[in-house]
């Protein structure tokens, strides 16, 4: 079976070890995540967890019909790409001296980075955008030498006005 | 409004559930919950055991001999750690029970108080839910949620875990009704007409039933549809007793140690109906193989059992019962005389013990306890060779009468399940099967037994070895016998009468025959040790990740 990544949206009661719960489902049934986000919603009593996740459609069913179990999920979708945008931030930290600093900056311009931080011999570089965009320029910078860096993890939202039901006890 | 206290607030929304029986061990940050049970133990009945595990499995025993909810309840560190073992019993086997424990004052969560554990943490992954109860407003909701959630669709345990500050602060309190469960999902119509279409035209069917048909008491609707479409069934070890032994179309028991005719008969149909069960690599060992000539047709209250062990064909989310209640009027009559010929002749080939009078066989043993109860007494086991003799050969004619450790496999569940069985049902005959292993891990509960003269009846199957390990290291270790020969000197007879309870010997049939009919006549709890030879074989056996090709028969 062909793996596929998928961004799955789960919308959980907002409480205390909620993301706990999540996260040890996806640990105990053993799913491979990639990435997974916790944050507010416009609803006090909703959070909304989003979960990078590559697998094939068993294990992506597995995932979605397991998380849907748990007492503290209101609903649980798929992120259609075509009808999603998605987005994810990187910061990162190069080893970048006086000589390499006008070549960076091009490839940042060109993806409409940022240099948010710069000292004699490196800078930090923010960079928003959809997942693959992020690996692209990473693949860019990659000739130069790379300090450290950190990604937020995809997070996704539908085009368009989408309700959800939500689900009283 | 009247005000009480949290604990009071517990005791009323347990009397609101119709709970009159709970089985725990108190504690220091208990102490209000058991001031409450003083106050109200005219109308909730506390059975105190020697060990909170006993609790949890009687809790358990007492849910799958009724169908009720079982409670539990413990007090805060080991005593909420000391439930886990019963607590993941129950959830391996989707069994309704809710665990009530106390924890340490608010003030002082987090802080590694004396006794204090993050319980709900700690059992996160064997709980349907679980909450952590610190403000005494939340707590009838919680109880209510929790006794709800216990029962509703695919049923199991839920934890209650309550700060001892809670319990101890007074609130107002209302009565209302238990919440009502939640809806299950509808039988999905278009979804129903293929599937008995896909009957009508099968040739070579069978029906894989388990433990979700016993709980939705499907028993009776499943025995009309093998006999309108003239197929047979085969059961997983929590379906025991969910169809008579003696109905022609019951084939009996599949898998591991199944019988020859059941294994064959799914190897060889074209079409298996799977019906609550779950295709456990106890059943469906080679899960690339398991049914690979058959379309598989599964129907389960819960989604995420389809396709999760073996990818099916069709399937449909709902309640068993509701599913065959309406799947009969679709089933065209049938008599599949060929098929059942097939099997007829497999059957022959059928693992035959031989007898023996000189000495105790298994089988023997479980048919004279059979010829010698009544039609409804309720048989327990614990884990092991002893369990797979008595699903083999007990003559099971009776839902909720057969309670076994069957997804956790815990040995040691079954005092204390009988223990909670009998309390349930008074006036029943409670055969606890064992063997000398996992008697000997609860065992403390004859103290239990004693105090509250539960005439449960233990048969200790004594092959002075583990008797599982000890067959798997013959067969597949080169016979190294790490750990499994164990040299007791336990004298089952005086450690009984030590407890207060009657304590037996047996070496024979005959002998047995005897002490099991005085046995039969006591009023409270009694021992009978049966001494078998350790190089008794559960047979038949498929090996690890075999199909029925692998088995073995002798």
């Amino acid at each position: 079976m062909t793996l596929k990544k998928e961004v799955i949206s789960i919308l959980v009661d907002n409480q205390s070890n909620v993301l706990s719960r999540i996260s040890s489902l996806i640990g105990r049934r053993g799913f491979n995540i990639d990435t997974i986000t916790a944050s507010a919603t416009q609803d006090p009593d909703i959070t909304r967890i989003t979960i990078g996740f590559t697998g094939n459609e068993q294990s992506l069913s597995q995932i979605l019909t397991q998380t849907a179990k748990l007492e503290i999920v209101r609903e649980i979708f798929v992120l259609d790409p075509s009808e999603s945008v998605f987005r994810e931030l990187l910061l990162m930290k190069l080893k970048a001296d006086k000589s390499d600093r006008g070549a960076i900056r091009e490839i940042v311009d060109i993806y409409r980075a940022k240099i948010i931080d710069l000292s004699k011999d490196s800078m930090i570089i923010e960079l928003t955008g959809a997942p693959e965009k992020i690996d692209g320029f990473m693949k860019m910078l990659d000739c130069y030498e790379m300090v450290e860096f950190c990604r937020t993890g995809v997070t996704g939202i539908h085009r368009g006005v989408r309700e959800y039901t939500r689900f009283e006890d | 409004m009247l005000k009480m206290t949290g604990a009071e607030i517990v005791a009323e929304l347990l009397l609101e559930q119709g709970v009159d029986t709970v089985f725990g061990y108190p504690g220091g940050t208990a102490l209000n919950l058991y001031d409450a049970l003083y106050k109200y133990q005219g109308k909730i009945r506390h059975i105190l055991t020697a060990h909170e595990q006993g609790a949890a499995h009687a809790a358990d025993g007492y849910a799958r001999a009724t169908g009720k909810v079982g409670v539990v309840m413990a007090t805060s560190g080991p005593g909420a750690c000391n439930l886990v073992t019963g607590i993941a019993t129950a959830f391996m086997d989707s069994i309704p029970l809710v665990a009530i424990t106390a924890n340490v004052a608010d003030d002082l969560i987090g802080r590694d108080a004396f006794q204090e554990i993050y319980i709900t943490g700690v059992t996160l992954p064997i709980t349907k839910h679980n909450f952590f109860v610190n403000k005494i407003e939340d707590l009838p909701h919680v109880i209510r949620q929790a006794f709800k959630i216990a029962q509703s669709g695919r049923k199991g345990p839920v934890l209650v875990d309550i700060t001892k500050d809670v319990t101890g602060l007074s609130a107002p309190f209302e009565h209302k009704a238990p919440y009502t469960i939640a809806e299950l999902p509808k039988v999905d119509q278009e979804a129903l007409m293929e599937i008995a279409q896909i009957i009508n035209k099968a040739k070579q069917p069978i029906v894989y039933y388990g433990g979700g048909v016993a709980a939705s008491d499907g028993g009776p609707a499943l025995r009309e549809l093998l006999k309108k479409a003239d197929m047979p069934g085969a059961y997983t070890i929590m379906a025991a007793g969910v169809l008579d032994y003696e109905d022609k179309r019951n084939l009996g028991l599949i898998g591991m140690h199944g019988n020859v005719a059941a294994n064959k008969t799914v190897d060889q149909a074209d079409l298996i109906l799977a019906l609550g069960t779950r295709f456990s690599d106890r059943v469906a060992q080679n899960m690339k193989k398991f049914g690979s000539k058959a379309t598989i047709v599964q129907v389960d209250i819960d989604s995420s059992e389809i396709n999760k062990n073996v990818i099916v064909d069709k399937s449909i989310v709902c309640d068993v019962k509701d599913f065959l209640e309406k799947v009969l009027p679709l089933i065209e009559e049938r008599e599949r005389t060929a098929w059942f010929e097939k099997i007829g002749k497999w059957d022959e080939n059928a693992y035959k013990p031989v007898d023996d009078s000189s000495c105790l066989k298994p089988h023997q043993l479980i048919g004279k306890i059979c010829s010698m109860t009544r039609e409804d007494a309720i048989y327990v086991t614990d884990v092991g060779q002893h369990q797979m003799w008595a699903a083999q050969f007990i003559k099971h004619i009776n839902p909720k009468s057969f309670l076994t450790s069957g997804g956790l496999g815990t040995m040691g569940f079954g005092y204390g399940a009988a223990i909670g069985a009998q309390v349930a049902w008074p006036e029943k005959q409670v055969i606890h099967i064992t063997g000398d292993g996992s008697f000997h891990m609860n065992m403390n509960e004859a103290s239990t037994a004693v105090t509250n003269n539960l005439p449960v009846i233990s048969v200790i199957f004594n092959n002075k070895v583990l008797g599982m390990v000890y067959q798997w290291q013959t067969a597949f270790y080169g016979k190294r016998y790490s750990a499994t020969t164990v040299e007791r000197k336990t004298d089952y007879v005086k450690v009984a009468e030590g407890f207060g309870a009657k304590g037996f010997r047996a070496e024979t049939l005959a002998e047995f025959e005897v002490v099991f009919a005085k046995a039969l006549k006591e009023q409270g709890p009694v021992w009978i040790e049966c001494l078998i030879d350790k190089e008794e074989r559960v047979l038949p056996m498929i090996p690890n990740g075999g199909t029925v090709d692998d088995m073995i028969l002798g």
